[in-house]
């Protein structure tokens, strides 16, 4: 079941997009989910159409991917478009059923929030496609890195989190091992009410935590043995490169946001 | 004379919560560029001992000293250096997200500069045969190769002393054959002294020189030749013996005659044939 | 009850770039009351087949025979509950899978789940908790404050309570110290011939398989390699070295013995013991 999930998944290639400074990415979504926001019109949607097909054009991920990744968020794209169509009262009825009456202005705005909803979720999982975990990362620390000025704990938490990045495989292997041990044992997690679902977790659950906590505990005393004594002193093993593609499209953003202003009404 | 790398001398440890010493008077030697086997069952203190090798407990009476060393608060980060651990579990002490990250991972902790690293994790990496692995994650490895890449990680920072506690207790016979092999290699070609925590004969049979512990006190110590002679003795100690010993035992029981109980297939085979079928 | 697997396939993750084949084209029975070795490397496909055995996962091509109930591609498997009570499995490391405040109450989860009154729940408990060689004193305790030792016998126990027709092993001793290996190796053996048990046993161990097997499975690669009686497999060592598997040490050891006499013994020899007492025979005939 997990183990179908692509959202958050790298692909491995060697591509424009994959070679960029995770900080240009990062960056550019940054600036990519604001300008989204400027859209209004037609025309405008069709430029960010275009720009977010020529990335993924450049990535060279495969778009029946991106298309499988899209399922888990299906739903939600949905229910923001019913939510739109059913509770908008704008223009022209255009149908009537029922107690429900849908307006003209109520499709079109639905319509653009779910084109909205797909282009973010198709650039933010484009990031994650062609960017290991661990180079977002070092991005994020990176980017944060002026705050540790204001004594904020920057590199504890990338820390943190390359550390949880480097464990989710791990873990998702456990949950679906104890959850097949206790399925042997005639645990069922997927029939009866909400009550009892939530209690068949337990078995799940508790050895879960039992062992985390142990993982917790050895990778300390192993992180320690091998001299980690937090950050002071400590130098970094991956430098991020900053390149002129990386620049270009810093442009390639600003130049967008400008046309934006252009041409939205 | 053998240089002594590390002297335990009359310890003894109680855990805060318990009665029972978990270690009564054990004093001995390691020295330079030895392989030392230290055997024992569950609960013979063995895993107290590993603890304290690397500086989570410290003796409740008597010294320990590693490298030059005493074992107490203000030494801990300098034995760290001096002693590297790999431990029981692969999954649990692979700290990087890729091969190559975990192995530098003991280097930034150490402020090594980022030319240097390069050059130290590509080195200790070929000292395992991992070098076709560096940019993958953790699990796609098997579990002898992420111990291949801790004790990579570990000789990156260039100790005196490798303690394996348990290493290859989690592997299966490629994998522990994968690890002993790996560590024989160092300890020959590198002269790293080699302190294996085990209950693995296997393992204990390529070592140098085998301690028994046995309820927190050290039991006896020798070769792995003359530890395996004791035979019924190791068998009531809860540890087993290898092959070739048991076989010796059990002919000698079916009433063929043997010079003595032999360690080694060959000789017990060739014993067997001079002193029972060649007329 | 027989089990029969029938051009069995699976894959992780199918239809995703990160698809991955496991097994396929397997065929092999596992006859009810015998006690069956499966071995082979890690990634040979071993603990995929085992999952098989009691619908944990569904096979994307072919069928297994479970007794009377029969697991085919691409149908909706219902009430597999009965099949998983009569198929238990002890996982590797099966004490990662406890959780219950007692020991007690953590063995009668399985037969419980399988509709079992807590009272033969209870009394089952007794049962087990002996046949692992544990006291019954541990009943009362929390099982995370017992050895990993004893934590892995009282997951066994667990699995025994339920009362199965067909008990599957993988690797259950693993990990475990000379003696505890021993221990429950043998206690296995005993269920299986008294209690007419069905044991499968998955293991890399070619000593264990030779000692306790009635019939032995190779897999390599995703396939079944060789199956047959262990004295069959064990004395063909070039078809077990061609896939990288050992012989077993009292098989090498009787190989050895042959060169120096000339010709082969009657039979391969699979415990030492049998050994033994098979050269001493010899050497009775010979004087």
């Amino acid at each position: 079941m997990m183990e179908k999930m692509i959202v958050g998944r790298y692909l491995p290639a060697d591509s424009v997009v994959h070679k960029m400074d995770p900080r240009a990415k990062l960056l550019f979504i940054f600036g990519f989910v604001i300008i989204v926001f400027l859209a209004n019109n037609a025309v405008t949607y069709a430029v960010l159409g275009a720009i977010t097909c020529l990335i993924v054009l450049l990535s060279r991920v495969k778009l029946r991917f991106l298309i499988n990744g899209l399922k888990p968020v299906l739903i939600l794209i949905l229910f923001t478009f019913f939510l739109h169509v059913f509770f908008t009262k704008e223009g022209d009825i255009l149908a009537q059923i029922g107690f429900l009456t849908i307006y003209k202005g109520g499709v079109i705005k639905g319509v653009l929030i779910s084109i909205r909803f797909l282009l973010l979720i198709f650039v933010t999982s484009l990031l994650t496609l062609t960017t290991p975990p661990i180079s977002v990362t070092d991005g994020i620390e990176s980017l944060f890195g002026p705050l540790k000025k204001l004594k904020l704990p920057v590199h504890e938490l990338a820390l943190m989190m390359s550390i949880s990045l480097r464990f989710i495989p791990t873990l998702l292997d456990e949950t679906d091992k104890i959850m097949k041990a206790q399925m042997a044992r005639g645990a069922d997690f997927s029939s009866g009410s909400i009550p009892e679902r939530v209690k068949a977790v337990i078995p799940l659950l508790i050895p879960l935590f039992v062992s985390a906590f142990k993982r917790a505990e050895e990778l300390a005393v192993a992180m320690e043995a091998r001299g980690y004594k937090g950050s002071e002193g400590r130098t970094k093993y991956r430098i991020l490169q900053w390149s002129t593609r990386d620049t270009i499209a810093m442009f390639l953003l600003v130049a967008l946001c400008a046309a934006l202003f252009m041409l939205r009404s | 004379m053998k240089e002594k790398v590390i002297s335990i001398k009359g310890v003894s440890f109680q855990y805060p919560d318990q009665e029972a010493f978990a270690l009564r008077n054990v004093s001995f030697d390691v020295y330079k560029g030895e392989w030392l086997a230290i055997v024992g069952h569950n609960g013979s203190g063995k895993s107290t001992l590993a603890k304290m090798l690397n500086g989570l407990h410290y003796p409740s009476e008597g010294t320990v000293s590693i490298g030059g060393y005493a074992l107490i608060e203000e030494n801990v980060w300098l034995i760290r250096e001096k002693l590297g651990m790999v431990f029981q579990n692969p999954d649990n002490q692979f700290v990087g997200t890729t091969v190559q990250d975990d192995v530098a991972f003991g280097l930034e902790n150490n402020g090594v500069e980022h030319s240097a690293m390069q050059e130290r994790v590509f080195a200790s990496l070929e000292k395992v045969g991992m070098t076709a692995f560096l940019n993958q994650e953790p699990h796609h490895l098997s579990g002898g190769q992420k111990q291949r890449v801790a004790i990579a990680g570990v000789i990156a920072l260039r100790p005196d002393i490798v303690l394996l506690d348990e290493a290859t207790s989690m592997l299966d016979p490629l994998g522990r054959e994968e690890v002993i092999n790996t560590v024989r290699e160092l300890n020959e070609n590198e002269g790293l002294t080699v302190i294996s925590i085990t209950h693995d004969l296997e393992e204990a049979s390529r070592a140098d020189r085998v301690i028994v512990l046995n309820e927190g006190m050290l039991y006896t110590e020798g070769t792995p030749e003359r530890i395996f002679q004791l035979d019924r003795e190791l068998l009531n100690l809860g540890l087993g013996v290898p092959f070739a010993v048991q076989m010796s035992q059990l002919l000698t029981d079916a009433g063929l005659q043997l010079s003595r109980r032999h360690f080694n297939e060959e000789e017990l085979v060739k014993d067997l044939w001079t002193l029972n079928f060649e007329k | 009850m027989d089990i029969k697997l029938r051009e069995v396939e699976y894959s992780y993750a199918a239809g995703t770039p990160f698809e991955r084949q496991a097994i396929m084209d397997v065929t092999f029975t596992i006859p009810s009351g015998q006690y069956v070795a499966i071995i082979g490397h890690t990634g040979s496909g071993k603990s995929t087949v085992l999952q098989h055995l009691n619908a944990l996962l569904r096979p994307l091509k072919g069928e297994i025979e479970i007794g009377s109930r029969t697991i085919a591609a691409g149908r909706k498997g219902k009430k597999l509950k009965d099949v998983r009570r009569r198929v238990g499995i002890v996982f590797q490391f099966p004490e990662h899978q406890l959780f219950d405040e007692t020991v007690e109450k953590d063995i009668c989860f399985g037969p419980m789940n399988f509709g079992v009154s807590e009272e033969e729940a209870k009394k089952r408990t007794r049962e087990a908790i002996g046949l692992v060689g544990l006291p019954e004193e541990v009943l009362g305790k929390s099982p995370f404050d017992l050895s990993g030792g004893q934590m892995r016998r009282v997951a066994i126990a667990g699995v025994l309570a339920m009362k199965p027709d067909v008990l599957v092993l993988d690797e259950p001793t693993a990990g475990l110290d000379p003696r505890g290996r021993q221990d429950i190796m043998n206690m296995f053996a005993t269920l299986q011939k008294k209690n007419g048990l069905t044991c499968v046993l998955v293991t890399h161990s070619m000593e264990d398989a030779a000692r306790y097997a009635d019939k032995i499975i190779i897999m390599h690669k995703g396939q079944v390699y060789r199956t047959g009686a262990p004295r069959d497999i064990f004395s063909d060592a070039d078809s077990l070295t061609n896939v990288g598997l050992d012989i077993p040490e009292t098989v090498r050891f009787q190989r050895m013995f042959e060169s120096h006499l000339g010709h082969p013994l009657d039979k391969v020899c699979l415990t030492p013991e049998e050994l033994a007492a098979e050269v001493s025979r010899l050497r009775g005939e010979m004087t």
